[in-house]
Order: C-alpha cells, then sequence, then structure tokens
C-alpha cells in the first residue's frame, strides 16, 4: 500500500505540488479570516508559511523533502514568468489613459523610490554586489518583482528568498499601517487612491488595506496597483540594474 | 478555443525572453534584462491589436487568464522552495527595508496628489 502511495506521488510531483498548494491557500484563507480577521491578507498568510516550510529543507527549501519535490518546478523560473506575463491580460490601455498623469507619475516615483531607498538600506546593510542590490531593491518593489529580478541576473537563493520577505513584509505593513495613517494624507478621494496605489504597488496590501479605510477606494487603488509589478519588471533587471553596477560595479 | 491564448502568451513570453537576453548580449550583461516586462508589453499590444480586429475570441482570452491566475499560486511555491536557512542570517534587512519603503511611501501620496491633480481631476468626476 504505501509502496504505491510512494510510487505515485514521485511520479506525479507537479500533480502533488497543485495539491500541496491548493491546501495551504485553503488553510491560509482560514487563518487570513479568522484568525488575523482579515487584517493580514490570505496571500501573505501562505507565503509567510510556505518561507517558513522551506526551513524543512536545505537549498531547495522545501522541495528538498521527498513528497514535494515537484514544487521545485510548480515554483520554478519558467512557470513563475509564464504567470506573470498572463497576469498582464487584466490591464487595459483605455485604463492607463483613465488613471491619468497621476496615476503615471505615481507609478514611476513608486517603483524608483522603492527601488532605490530599497538598495539604499541594503548597501548599509553590506551588501556590495550589483546583483544582490539590485535584488534586495527589486523586493522592495512587489514579491514578485524581487525574485524575477534574481533570476534574471542569477542572484543567489538566499538573496531572493530575502526578496521576497522584503515584498511579503512591505505587503504586511501598507494592509496594517494604511487604516490607521489614511487621515493624516487624506485618503478619502478616488484621486488620492489612484496616487497611493501607484506608490504602494503591492495590489494584495492595498485591497486589503484600502478596504479597511474605505472599500468603496479598492478599484481606484487596485487599478494602478497592478501596472506597478509589470514596470518593476520592465525597470528593476534593465535600466536600474545597469545604474546600480555603473555605481557599485 | 483555449490553445490559440496560450500560444498567443507564449509568444509574447518568448519574444520578451529574447529581447531581455538580446538586450543583455548588447550590453555585455550576461543576464536578461527586463525579459518579462518586455513579453507583458508585447501582450498588452498583440491583444489589442487582435481586439480591434475582432479576432480576440472569449475563449483564447480564458486560455490567458487561467495562467494569470495560477500566479499567486506559483508564487507560494516558489517561497516554499527557497533557500530561507541562509536567509534567516539576513532577514532583520527584510523587515527594515519593508517598513521604512511603505513609511516614507506614505507622506509620499500628498505630495505626488498635488502634481497630477489638475490633469487629471475630471477623471474623477
Amino acid at each position: 500500500m504505501i509502496d504505491i502511495l510512494e510510487n505515485i506521488i514521485s511520479k506525479n510531483g507537479l500533480i502533488v505540488a497543485f495539491l500541496s498548494v491548493g491546501l495551504l491557500m485553503l488553510f491560509s484563507f482560514y487563518v487570513s479570516k479568522y484568525i488575523f480577521k482579515s487584517h493580514i491578507p490570505s496571500v501573505a498568510v501562505a507565503i509567510i508559511i510556505a518561507l517558513g516550510l522551506a526551513f524543512f529543507g536545505e537549498q531547495k527549501g522545501l522541495s528538498d523533502v521527498s513528497t514535494f519535490t515537484g514544487l521545485s518546478l510548480l515554483g520554478g523560473s519558467m512557470l513563475r514568468d509564464f504567470s506573470v506575463v498572463a497576469t498582464a491580460m487584466n490591464s487595459d490601455i483605455d485604463k492607463i489613459k483613465d488613471a491619468g498623469l497621476a496615476g503615471l507619475i505615481s507609478l514611476i516615483v513608486g517603483v524608483s523610490f522603492s527601488f532605490f531607498l530599497g538598495v539604499f538600506i541594503s548597501f548599509c546593510y553590506g551588501y556590495t554586489d550589483p546583483v544582490s542590490l539590485t535584488t534586495i531593491g527589486a523586493g522592495a518593489c512587489t514579491y514578485i518583482v524581487g525574485p524575477i529580478t534574481g533570476y534574471a541576473l542569477g542572484a543567489s537563493s538566499e538573496v531572493i528568498a530575502i526578496s521576497i520577505a522584503t515584498g511579503v513584509f512591505k505587503t504586511i505593513c501598507v494592509t496594517i499601517l494604511t487604516p490607521f495613517l489614511a487621515k493624516k494624507i487624506n485618503l478619502n478621494n478616488p484621486h488620492e487612491a489612484i496616487v497611493f496605489g501607484g506608490l504602494m504597488g503591492t495590489t494584495s496590501g492595498v485591497s486589503a488595506g484600502l478596504a479597511a479605510t474605505d472599500p468603496k477606494l479598492v478599484p481606484y487603488g487596485a487599478m494602478t496597483a497592478t501596472f506597478y509589478t509589470g514596470l518593476g519588471c520592465l525597470l528593476c533587471p534593465s535600466i536600474f540594474y545597469i545604474i546600480i553596477s555603473s555605481l557599485f560595479g | 478555443m483555449k490553445i490559440y491564448g496560450v500560444a498567443i502568451l507564449s509568444f509574447s513570453f518568448l519574444l520578451g525572453k529574447f529581447t531581455g537576453s538580446l538586450l543583455g548580449n548588447l550590453l555585455n550583461i550576461d543576464a536578461d534584462l527586463g525579459g518579462v516586462g518586455f513579453s507583458m508589453v508585447y501582450l498588452i499590444f498583440l491583444t489589442t491589436f487582435l481586439k480591434k480586429r475582432n479576432l480576440f475570441k472569449k475563449e483564447t482570452k480564458r486560455g490567458i487568464v487561467f495562467w494569470g491566475s495560477m500566479y499567486i499560486p506559483i508564487v507560494i511555491a516558489m517561497s516554499a522552495t527557497q533557500n530561507v536557512k541562509a536567509a534567516w542570517d539576513g532577514g532583520f534587512i527584510a523587515l527594515l527595508v519593508g517598513f521604512f519603503v511603505v513609511f516614507i511611501g506614505y507622506f509620499l501620496v500628498p505630495v505626488i496628489s498635488k502634481i497630477g491633480n489638475k490633469k487629471s481631476s475630471n477623471f474623477i468626476k
């Protein structure tokens, strides 16, 4: 019996990975809803648990454990880049025009400011090679931009994990701090929400944070935030990396 | 058919990766420079082009949308397969960067909103 089961699991790694991630997301959804009362988005909960589970393995995280080898295929760079590109489908050029100048400026400022602040802090912390600096800076944009940049430039798995953690922590901060700081920055109208979404960029954090502030603002913030990751993936591993490698190379 | 959508996505993906690698090659950097970003731009232009000619059917779009909806599960799988043991030592920096980027970011919101307010205000009404 156990032999048969082990055989099936080892031969169908990718399918096992689909099932495990599905179950993990379901679990995270309930944890987020009932334990954190939706203050922390379920995606952030799932990523934190996933990073925690990676402690069971060594260099390749949980996929070092034989049952979960399929995770490295599902979470590998090929499928990841493929699915991220597909998310561009939800963006509409007309919507970009609607968001107007404020949306555009906030996106450009948001991506550049997060990136360079991330690079600056990691430099002060002791990182000096351009690939690691760029990868952590990209992680300061979102937890998607970080690993995509890291893999594209050939960063170490350790630095990539830090960049994911940075992005995840950013999402959590945005979710929790937004309702408290909303009044201070006059975040109470669609225009401010558009700018806010473009500056912060983490779609799940912005949506959750705005939902806790005023649910009517969610679509405006989410609209600009969805373009943020795309812009980050375009700028970080190209222009920004060239700038950083000319400064630190 | 959904496979048409998947094929369009694959074409944009490969072309974008090619552009990114070519750019890296031209600049003598052994890396894929912005490949994913270029792929996204190609996908948006290609689908907009097909939509205008009424060649972009609902089923075709579904083939692309499915892969887009898989990205969160994939990111979770990716997180579970990182070398977190090694990252743990440098983990404090993640908290430091994450917090400062958000905290300072909040105070940029009123500044940027002033700049853009004039031209995009008609959209809000």
